[in-house]
């Protein structure tokens, strides 16, 4: 079946999705947002606990017998969804989607089994600038399993207990498993655009790694980690312009000017209106693309291109509206906008901007310049 | 309630049954009495009380059969305005009378609704109608009426209480094309062609029989018309670059020369907008098979007017001189729109109507601000005075 009779949400999804909505309203409010973001402890350890061993949600996508639910990219989405549109602070995406897209690409069944349940947490040692499909480049040098070098801009690294490092080798590339608390890896903590999300540089000075992969089999998994990424970034993008709209609605139907609600004036109005025709046209497009990637779907490409070209303009778009639209306050520290403002483009950043996905698809569906 | 099962060996036997007939009208009037028409309406009258989601099963059973059609392109405002609305309040006999002709196409149907000084505005307008025993005589201009002139019947709302507030002073008519006293006149739009008409109304007699509704409720009566407007989606998918954009990409492929990078700029963000498109309309199809209709629909006629209009723009950009020329500007009567055999000019001329017809581009946001999002209405001066005070 095609991937575009998968564009709506399954029951079960639903349930999902109620079930971390609830979660995340208790844990992540606006008040433990702001006291933690400048903090040495960014993510949530609470949060990420009860997400992964209660919830599985770092499970989702994989098999049952390495400590999975056996669902799939398409339930993972879900879950992005709601930890965009909450901002929540958790390596979701370093862990559960980059780092297990990677392992279950070379069947690192043991490590995957314990990011799988949430006992340990991974990053995808990359820049998260990198764009799928454009050539890997490998900062890091592998003499034996010793690894040397340095990655920049890597994402949810800072609290990994493993880092998965492609590292270029005599024979050709090689994947590795790093223990991240090691003599030979230093983590340096990024001062970062987005805050709920901060990025670390690694340096590697004679780092022990545990060959996972070697050769076009570590570049496959590297390629699908990165795909797999672009792909459910999409969906985040989508629960960030969700909440942007609605937070922007919300306001403007209760603060009121020159006797009004400014809500009713037709210049704003029209406004968000236009905003809700893009988010449906968002939701679409990456539903799409969670669908190809769960299906492995030979569309995939153009469907993550596509995605990523489209939805990264409409989150920055929604958020850029939540900040003008929330007037004086939309531009304070206090307020949510801000830290929306700064994910939605930290998010259009990472992966490929639209540009260079626009460049990627005039490749892929023969429109050359 | 029938099946789906149920419902295909029903059509499966009306096929084989009627085989041999070369009876175009016969076969389509037998469909109708045998439920096959449309098959949510009631039984009698072209339906079996089935659930609408049925329907687009059956239509594509009887094209594969190759069975007659009743064109539905030509009669597109009977089956989706005045059907719906003759069926929500037409008497016994009315929908007697006026449904199965309707459904044939052996009687076309047209909308005399919009007004010169009523347009995105509707509940503004000022054809008169006042009472003369069993008959209305009726008085004034419609405009932007497709199909008028080949109409045998209109839905038709007029102004029977000037004295009260515009919404609550309009009664709802079907009216009589062939009366004495209407007369249609073509309406040549920006293309060089007439798809719609003006029609005028003087001293037209309309029997009482021929009310919808109670006299003073055709607002309400209009508003059901208005809900139906929204073009039935059928079938599956549309393909990749099946629309507008597919012309432009084959004219960038086949012609190199004509290439520049700010166009290819423009044509790669148009494309992946119109890939967006195709993905939310399939995402809608899908939304109304499982029953859950959603305000999507709006949505989709905004973004493609905008993207009609865009994408023509850029195809005559990208042609330059070839833009400049034009293939003809006969006035011609056509009964649908043809995107894709006419020259770039005529495209992007009519997509500039894609956002005026059905409802304005402005009128629709505010349709999605006000009742999607919820957010309050402008304050209004014309609400509670009476429509005979109203500065027009």
């Amino acid at each position: 079946m095609s991937a575009t009779e998968h564009l709506l949400y399954t029951e079960d999804e639903s349930e999902l999705r109620s079930g971390i909505r609830d979660l995340l309203t208790e844990r992540v409010t606006l008040a433990a947002l702001l006291a933690r973001i400048e903090t040495n402890e960014p993510y949530d350890p609470k949060l990420w606990r009860v997400l992964t061993e209660q919830i599985g949600a770092a499970g989702l996508a994989v098999d049952e017998t390495h400590g999975g639910s056996g669902a799939s990219w398409r339930e993972t989405a879900v879950v992005m969804e709601e930890l965009g549109r909450s901002v929540a602070p958790t390596p979701f995406l370093g862990s559960a989607v980059l780092a297990t897209a990677a392992l279950r690409a070379v069947h690192a069944g043991a490590l995957l089994a314990d990011l799988a349940g949430g006992r340990r947490s991974a990053s995808l040692a990359v820049s998260f600038a990198s764009v799928p499909g454009a050539r890997l480049r490998y900062p890091v040098r592998a003499d034996g399993d010793t690894l040397t070098g340095t990655v920049t801009s890597v994402v949810d690294a800072g609290a990994a207990d493993v880092l998965v490092v492609a590292a270029e080798a005599a024979g050709g590339p090689v994947l590795y498993a790093v223990e991240a608390d090691q003599p030979g890896v230093e983590r340096r903590p990024v001062v970062s655009l987005d805050l709920t999300r901060p990025l670390t540089d690694i340096v590697f000075t004679g780092a022990i790694g545990t060959a996972l992969a070697r050769g076009e089999q570590a570049e496959a998994a590297c390629a699908t980690a990165l795909t797999t990424g672009a792909a459910l970034l999409a969906s985040e993008q989508l629960g960030i312009a969700e909440y942007c709209l609605e937070s922007t609605v919300a306001y403007m139907k209760t603060r009121h000017q020159f006797g009004r609600p400014v809500g009713s004036f037709q210049g704003p109005k029209h406004r968000l209106a236009a905003l809700w025709v893009s988010i449906a046209q968002v939701r679409a497009v990456a539903r799409y693309a969670a669908a190809c990637v769960a299906a492995d779907d030979p569309d995939t490409a153009v469907a993550v291109a596509v995605a990523q070209a489209h939805c990264s303009e409409i989150a920055v778009r929604a958020a850029e509206e939540c900040v003008q639209l929330h007037g004086g306050i939309g531009f304070t520290w206090e307020h949510h906008p801000h830290l929306y403002l700064k994910r939605a483009k930290a998010d259009a950043l990472a992966f490929g901007t639209p540009d260079r996905h626009r460049a990627i698809l005039a490749r892929l569906v023969d429109l050359p310049a | 309630m029938l099946t789906a099962n149920e419902l295909d060996d029903r059509v499966g036997e009306f096929i084989t049954a009627h085989r041999d007939t070369d009876d175009a009208l016969g076969y389509l009037r037998a469909r109708f009495d045998a439920g096959l028409a449309w098959v949510h309406y009631p039984v009698g009258l072209g339906g079996l009380g089935a659930p609408r989601a049925l329907q687009p099963a059956v239509d594509a059973r009887f094209t594969a059969a190759g069975a007659p059609s009743n064109d539905p392109g030509r009669i597109g405002i009977g089956l989706g305005m005045a059907a719906p609305t003759v069926l929500a309040y037409g008497t016994e006999e009315q929908r007697e009378r006026w449904l199965r002709p309707l459904w044939t196409g052996e009687e076309v149907w047209c909308q005399l609704f919009s007004e010169p000084g009523a347009g995105s505005d509707l509940a503004a307008l000022g054809t008169r109608a006042i009472r003369d025993g069993d008959e209305w005589v009726v008085d004034g201009q419609k405009v932007w009426t497709s199909m008028a002139h080949e109409a045998r019947w209109a839905i038709l709302v007029t102004r029977t209480h000037p004295e009260l507030p515009k919404h609550r002073g309009m009664t709802y008519f079907v009216c009589d094309m062939t009366a004495p006293g209407v007369e249609v006149r073509p309406l040549r739009q920006a293309t060089g062609e007439a798809e719609f008409n003006e029609v005028f109304l003087t001293g037209v007699r309309i029997p009482d029989a021929h009310r919808l509704g109670e006299v003073g409720d055709g607002w309400s009566v209009a508003r059901t018309t208005l809900m139906n407007e929204r073009v039935a989606i059928g079938g599956g998918a549309a393909p990749r670059e099946g629309g507008m954009i597919g012309i432009v990409a084959d004219t960038w492929r086949e012609r190199p020369e004509l290439r520049t990078a700010g166009l290819h700029d423009r044509l790669l963000r148009l494309w992946v907008e119109a890939e967006a498109a195709r993905l939310t309309s399939a995402r809608l199809r899908l939304q109304l098979a499982a029953g859950e209709p959603g305000p999507e629909g709006s949505a989709a006629k905004l973004a493609f007017a905008r993207l009609n209009q865009d994408i023509s723009g850029l195809e005559l950009d990208l042609l330059a001189e070839e833009g400049l020329r034009h293939d003809e500007w006969t006035m011609r009567r056509p009964a649908s729109v043809d995107f894709t055999t006419r020259s770039p000019g005529y495209r992007y001329l009519r997509a500039k109507g894609n956002s005026i017809e059905g409802g304005t581009s402005e009128i629709l946001l505010n349709v999605v601000a006000e009742r999607v999002l919820g957010l309050p209405a402008e304050p209004r001066v014309d609400k509670d005075a009476a429509w005979k005070d109203l500065p027009r």
